[in-house]
């Protein structure tokens, strides 16, 4: 489980993340929700180390991530999988050679058990058969799974989405978003998606952080979203003039 | 605040490079990125550093054999400048400044870019020190290679010199072999690959780390770069000369 108590966080002047509390689930699809600029991505950013609260704490199965030494961050890290927005791939590698990496650095697994891991990993994401592509050659669905496929390379205990799908059409977004749900539950991970799709609001949504300006603005899952009665969620929800028209009435 | 921004950048270069020279996770895959680096780095610019030899060291002769027009200066006279110009400063000093441009605008970008694409948060995120893992094989690689590179370039621009004084007709075969092989120092190539390996770390260095703090996008990417290498060739004057007057005087 991980842990959010009080966290703050500002740059210069403004303040981008104010007392935001909440728990993460294992084998649930957690999903932090919000406009873009309303601090979703920093919040991201800092429980994976990227960047330090200014209070608050983090706490993952109990121990507060912020006050690690760098040896046990480092431990911490080397069970958090991630995938980024761009994907993140590495452009000198291939796509074997991206989800070899983690494992070449930090398990004693030998060559042939490694390369059975990472075809593993790409045919979990429907990627076989790429494994000798640049990331140039891929299409940005492709990338995203095979970042994806990094990520799950050294069976993390903790997954970190940010916008999986940005980018990408709805057909594969929604390839994206399965692939995560299904992996999140097979392997009980505690999976964190960062996101401002209403699909994978809809679709994956076990549990729902919303975040509006800063702030930890609504909780819930994806069922009592449509029923909210939450003025800034419910602006949110239905942002578009087509949604709007779709809008229950209570 | 500007006039503290030398201190800051020095400051935040020195702990880069303590972060860079702390324990490799793994020395398996630091090695094979020293072997890719080098082959990256040096063997890649194996092809400039000699058309570029050859052709200095030619000019070198010329204007030798231009201005040695006092009978009281022997013909061989011409081979010894040449090899004591390329061998003291044109190798070490202007092939490395050649190479600050190429080398380092190379791993200020590819570092840069690396960065605005999120692949060192990447890194850190997996636990790896994206600083060691990124540039100490550079730097290691660079420090190696790049005097072999640099012995490369004394004999292509001695063998330039040669041709070149040769077909002129500015003097003889016999007369140029004697002036390179008269009064030999052989201090003076102690001196030339020291101040080599010392460019070398200044180059990879330098470049990365303006590379490695690259904030922004594409635009910022180019301006690192571009900086990278302007401050390698100050850099590396300045530093030419204290290790000049530490060596020579």
């Amino acid at each position: 489980m991980i842990e959010l108590k009080k966290i703050n966080k500002s740059f210069s002047e403004r303040q981008v993340v104010s007392d935001v509390s909440f728990i993460f689930h294992p084998g649930k699809c957690n999903l932090v929700i919000g406009e873009s600029g309303s601090g979703k991505t920093t919040l991201m950013k800092m429980m994976v180390g990227l960047l330090v609260p200014d209070s608050g704490e983090i706490l993952y199965e109990g121990e507060n991530f912020i006050s690690m030494d760098i040896k046990k961050k480092q431990e911490v890290r080397q069970q958090i999988g991630m995938l980024f927005q761009g994907g993140a791939l590495f452009d000198s590698m291939t796509v074997e050679e991206n989800v070899l990496f983690p494992m070449e650095m930090f398990t004693g697994m030998s060559k042939k058990e490694r390369i059975e891991r990472a075809n593993f990993c790409l045919s979990r994401v429907k990627l076989e058969g790429k494994n000798k592509l640049y990331p140039a050659e891929l299409s940005g669905g492709m990338k995203k799974r095979a970042a994806l496929a990094r990520a799950l390379s050294i069976n993390p205990k903790y997954l970190f989405c940010d916008e999986p799908n940005s980018g990408l059409d709805p057909k594969t977004s929604i390839v994206i978003d399965e692939l995560i749900r299904e992996v999140t539950q097979e392997f009980n991970i505690i999976t964190m998606v960062v996101t401002h799709d209403m699909n994978s609001v809809l679709g994956m949504g076990d549990n729902i952080l919303f975040i509006y300006k800063g702030q930890n603005w609504w909780q819930g899952n994806s069922s009592q979203v449509l029923k909210t009665e939450n003025k800034e969620l419910l602006d949110f929800v239905y942002a578009s003039e087509f949604l709007k028209k779709l809008k229950p009435e209570h | 605040m500007k006039n503290f921004r030398f201190f800051y950048h020095f400051g935040r270069y020195c702990l880069l490079l303590g972060r860079v020279f702390s324990r490799p996770e793994k020395l398996s895959v630091y090695t094979r990125q020293i072997f890719r680096e080098i082959d990256a780095l040096g063997i890649g610019s194996l092809g400039l550093i000699s058309i570029i030899s050859v052709f200095m060291g030619g000019v070198i002769t010329i204007q030798s054999a231009y201005n040695f027009t006092s009978p009281l200066i022997p013909l061989y006279a011409i081979g010894l400048g040449t090899r004591e110009s390329i061998v003291l400063e044109f190798s070490p000093t202007i092939v490395s400044l050649i190479l600050a441009g190429k080398v380092g605008s190379n791993i200020a970008s590819e570092i840069g870019t690396m960065r605005i694409t999120e692949q060192i948060d990447a890194l850190e995120i997996m636990g790896v020190n994206s600083a060691g893992y990124l540039i100490l094989p550079k730097v290691i690689a660079a420090m190696l290679i790049n005097p072999f590179l640099i012995v490369i370039s004394m004999f292509l621009g001695i063998f330039g010199g040669y041709s070149m004084g040769v077909l002129s007709g500015a003097c003889t075969s016999y007369e140029f072999i004697y002036g390179v092989q008269s009064f030999f120092v052989p201090f003076n190539i102690v001196y030339s690959l020291t101040k080599t390996v010392v460019f070398a770390f200044i180059i990879t260095s330098v470049s990365a780390y303006h590379g490695y703090y690259t904030a922004g996008g594409a635009l910022e990417v180019g301006r690192a770069s571009t900086r990278s290498v302007v401050y390698n060739s100050v850099i590396i004057l300045v530093t030419n000369l204290i290790i000049t007057k530490l060596m020579l005087v």
